[in-house]
């Protein structure tokens, strides 16, 4: 049978606001375990919640970047269960009336091939602390650094059918929010965590199959893993004649498998009901125009700039302006020559950065300096190989390109009398190439030119311009035939 | 001293007839050898007492010290007091020390108020006769066999006893109102939003208001001109302005209207209340006022719907309390299940337990439409009566006036074997909790009862933010009456 995969994702996106959601104290990461809980993130007897206008903010924004509408009032809710990394022992959270109402995401699947995955709603929320469970002798610790980190949980539409899809569409959230700077990004770190739901059906039926969630995955590669994994348990399961249970999983990204966590029937009644600590949050038209005015450039308007000013393919903006890091580093880079900064960007610029597990803010190379390179190779300073030196150089803190070349000795010779004196010094000593460049067809002659060329190369150790090497040999082997 | 008022006790520092500290230290004694009768107090604070009173006599001589400066009072252990035991009643904090004060207790530090110590309470206020407390009960000063009602019924208690000049107190169903009813003071609830919950353990955070325990009206004001402020730290305080509540209080009552609800006087109102409350509405005539009948349709909805209302929201309020980070823990948990289940179980007492579960179950899927849902109807449509009363193009009342309570302070045990008996002794404050307006309770007769000769109360309601208007119409009250000057036997 040929079964389809229906896709649903729920993503928990951290805001990257200073202090959290609910409280005055810290969202860095990293810290000394519940060095950054204040009071309030304990839940210590008698404090109250306080909503991180900031926070409410960067909803707004996120809403009017999906396109989607935005709730004039909105209501936190408390969701009831108990857990010791759960403080309050409930979750501030929004139910029934959530700040962002039913939006969507295009994603470009290559090929000129597009898709609209539509948004449910996406609503603030506190995040829990951390429990952990290893180095503590069968007990678990408690770290409440993260207790009340703001995070908008986007829910989107069970619109994708494959995990190319889903994965695009975790791609191109992340390049939204990083975008329009409300969150870091940073998935190792847990800023995104995607929860997937999943079921098949019999291609063509229109009822949707019993689903499963596999929950908290943080990167996009073991997002793909874990859905192609769930997608042929699934299948097997049916195909054996079984039926799938409705339950939460989890996937173990290092054996590669996963496993269930809880079934529907042990869910949690969760007993929702609206916080009394705070009222419902009201805006007007001014505020939500005045968040429009300070939104940045969206991923998809980045896109069709690159194309039209930096006549970029299609495919090449997608990539570049995929993240506005990203976008920043190559438009920095791009001042003398866009197509030259967007290849050694793709290229060399990002095959370091995986070889150095970096994110491109991190590169030592910065857009400037690699633009400053590319302009010392348009001016012939330097040759193509040798910007590859320089490049090195540069990203080993050599300093800028100019340093660089002077350091190493790269300087590109392309002085006429210089270069004609080692072509004719390099013809006098290779009488016999010379013989036979001659006696070779002139059709074919050409072919012979290369082994000058190498002599000449090494003669000059790499520094003489080629192009004008290859002239001036060609105008003295003619001058001889 | 003991028998002076706030007011006087103010003018007797100023006028240098004692220091903070000989009045202090004059408390601190009384607590300490008389306390025993009444148990109204879980923590004594007596070196920080003397501490703070000598820096308020610092201040005092200085000159130009706020009102309160020097004055000692009592605060109920709801508030948080940094570094002071608070226990809310419960055996679950027993052992809490927090690191922060409550924006109440903050506010009359910086008056230079000096804090004689934590009063007992109603585990986590809930309970109307004290009999909850972890702690022991409370005894009424005017029959110490008797109830001094709650949750407040230590605030009320030392008041009472002349143990402490004033109190604070919390009202989330008439915790201040009915105590002080059945212990002979004036207390006050004012507007929800008016006085910070900042550092107030919460039982339902919708309803919770603190305000004062006094002997006076006048009391009452000075010490509302403390408690009262805008607090940023609580999303719920209202931002409005804070005027000198004692400004209005010589005001007259000429032209006062006045609204008594027929509802407030049906069947279950011990009849000599009555008598007490009607005989106080022959005293408003004369004092100038109107009287008008009025109706206030949906009060007998306000007991089942607060009793929906209050529990869900201490269900949620009260999960906090799980033996990980503070507060009592079990012995040996065997696993994270045990912990929470035994630390819960003895922590907790059976009142708390018993409104956990009623407000868990309220908001449990498939019950949440009919119970939750259903009660904020009702609290609507309580709150629309009492706009109506006072929308001067419907009845148009200033003032709700009613009894506090359908009985005076009954005898420990009376009521505690039946949970709906107890609720019912709210019958009368709990529509003004769900609908956040202001109220207060003043002492209107002593009446003849089994348990002797004991004080009742009554009740005044006010607009929203109307709490001046309110003292105005209590002070009257107690400038043609002396009902608030008689003192428990043996207390003078």
């Amino acid at each position: 049978m040929e079964w389809e995969t229906v896709i649903g994702l729920e993503v928990h996106v951290q805001l990257n606001t200073a202090t959290k959601i609910f409280s005055g104290a810290s969202t860095a990461f990293g810290a000394e375990p519940n060095t950054q809980a204040c009071a309030i993130d304990l839940a210590m007897p008698g404090t109250l919640p306080v909503v991180n206008a900031e926070a409410y903010r960067k909803a707004v924004m996120f809403g009017l970047a999906i396109d989607a509408g935005i709730a004039k009032r909105s209501v936190f809710d408390r969701k009831n269960y108990f857990y010791p990394d759960l403080p309050k022992g409930y979750q501030t959270t929004q139910l029934d009336i959530p700040i962002v109402g039913p939006g969507h995401i295009d994603l470009q699947l290559g090929e000129g091939k597009t898709k609209r995955v539509r948004i449910h709603h996406a609503h603030l929320e506190e995040d829990a602390g951390k429990s952990l469970h290893e180095d503590f002798h069968g007990m678990s610790g408690i770290d409440l650094n993260r207790a009340g980190t703001p995070l908008i949980e986007v829910v989107s539409e069970p619109d994708m059918n494959n995990s190319v899809e889903a994965v695009a569409f975790a791609k191109q959230l992340h390049s939204i929010v990083t975008s329009i700077g409300i969150c870091d990004g940073k998935m190792a770190q847990g800023s995104m965590r995607f929860d997937v739901n999943i079921s098949v059906r019999p291609k063509g039926q229109e009822e949707l199959g019993t689903r499963t969630e596999t929950k908290n995955l943080n990167s996009f590669k073991f997002m793909e893993e874990a859905i192609a994994l769930e997608v042929e348990r699934q299948i097997d399961i049916l195909e054996d004649g079984g039926s799938i249970a409705q339950e939460t999983r989890l996937y173990n990204s290092d054996a590669k498998t996963s496993k269930s966590m809880r079934s529907k029937e042990e869910a949690n009644d969760y007993r929702y009901f609206p916080c009394p600590d705070l009222l419902p949050v009201e805006i007007d038209d001014d505020f939500i125009e005045a968040v429009r005015k300070q939104l940045p450039e969206l991923p998809a308007e980045r896109q069709a700039r690159f194309v039209d000013t930096y006549k970029l393919s299609e495919y090449d903006a997608s990539l570049l302006s995929a993240s506005a890091d990203l976008a920043h580093f190559f438009e920095a880079a791009a001042s003398s020559d866009a197509k030259l900064a967007a290849n050694w960007v793709m290229g060399e610029v990002s095959a370091r950065l995986n070889a150095d597990d970096k994110a491109i803010a991190e590169s030592p190379v910065t857009g400037d300096m690699l633009g400053d390179m590319i302009a010392r190779l348009k001016d012939n300073t330097i040759s193509s190989k040798q910007a590859k030196q320089v490049f090195e150089g540069m990203w080993k803190g050599e300093g800028n390109a100019d340093a660089v070349i002077e350091k190493r000795g790269l300087k590109q010779v392309s002085d006429t009398g210089a270069l004609e004196g080692m072509v004719d010094a390099v013809l006098a000593a290779n009488a016999a190439m010379v013989e036979d460049y001659k006696n070779t067809d002139e059709s074919k002659r050409k072919k012979k030119l290369g082994g000058f060329m190498g002599q000449i190369m090494k003669a000059s150790k790499g520094q003489a311009n080629p192009q004008m090497i290859n002239q001036i040999l060609m105008k003295k082997l003619n001058e001889l035939v | 001293m003991h028998n002076k008022t706030i007011a006087e006790l103010i003018q007797g520092l100023r006028n240098k007839e004692f220091t903070s500290r000989e009045l202090t230290q004059h408390y601190l004694d009384r607590i300490e050898r008389l306390d025993s009768n009444y148990n109204s107090f879980i923590t004594v604070t007596k070196d920080s007492a003397l501490a703070q009173a000598d820096a308020a006599d610092q201040r005092l001589a200085a000159g130009e010290a706020p009102d309160l400066c020097g004055i000692p009072i009592a605060h109920k252990d709801i508030f948080c007091t940094d570094g002071v035991r608070t226990s809310c009643g419960s055996k679950m904090l027993e052992n809490f020390v927090p690191p922060y004060n409550a924006t109440v207790v903050e506010n009359y530090l910086a008056q230079g108020a000096v804090m004689l110590g934590k009063t007992n309470m109603d585990e986590f206020a809930m309970g109307s006769s004290n009999e909850t407390s972890y702690f022991g009960a409370v005894k009424n000063p005017w029959n110490t066999d008797c109830v001094p009602g709650g949750s407040s019924g230590g605030s009320a208690a030392c008041v009472a006893a002349q143990l402490a000049p004033a109190a604070t107190a919390t009202d989330t169903g008439g915790s201040i109102r009915q105590p002080a009813a059945l212990c002979g003071l004036t207390g006050l609830k004012p507007t929800y939003g008016r006085v910070s919950r900042w550092g107030m353990i919460a039982f339902a955070s919708s309803l919770d208001q603190a305000g004062p325990m006094t002997r006076t009206a006048e009391d009452a004001a000075i010490m509302l001109n403390a408690m009262a402020s805008f607090d940023s730290k609580d999303s719920t305080c209202i931002e409005h302005d804070v005027p000198d509540y004692t400004a209005e209080l010589n005001n007259s009552l000429d032209g006062l209207t006045i609204g008594v609800p027929a509802e407030y006087f049906g069947e279950g109102l011990n009849p000599a209340i009555a008598t007490a409350v009607n005989a106080a509405i022959e005293t408003y005539k004369k004092l100038g006022a109107t009287i008008k009948e009025i109706t206030l349709p949906h009060t007998d909805l306000s007991v089942p719907a607060y009793y929906v209302i209050a529990p869900a929201e201490c269900s949620a309020n009260l999960s906090r309390f799980d033996g990980v980070r503070y507060g009592h823990r079990c012995e040996d948990p065997k696993d994270l299940n045990d912990l929470y289940c035994r630390s819960r179980a003895e922590g907790f007492g059976d009142e708390v337990k018993r409104r956990i579960l009623v407000g868990a179950y309220a908001l449990s899927s498939g019950y949440y439409d009919a119970y939750y849902s259903k009660a904020q109807k009702v609290r609507r449509l309580i709150k629309q009566d009492f706009v109506d009363a006072f929308d001067p193009a419907k009845a148009g009342v200033d003032i709700i006036l009613g009894p506090t309570t359908p009985d005076p302070a009954f005898a420990f045990g009376a009521k505690s074997a039946d949970p709906v008996a107890m609720y019912l002794e709210d019958i009368y404050t709990i529509a003004t909790n769900l609908a956040g307006l202001p109220a207060m309770s003043l002492p209107c007769g002593l009446i003849e009862s089994e348990n002797g000769e004991l004080p009742v109360g009554l009740q005044l309601i006010g607009n929203y933010f109307d709490e001046a208007r309110l003292l105005n119409v209590a002070h009257q009250f107690q400038q043609v009456t002396d009902f608030h000057q008689h003192t428990p036997p043996g207390i003078a």
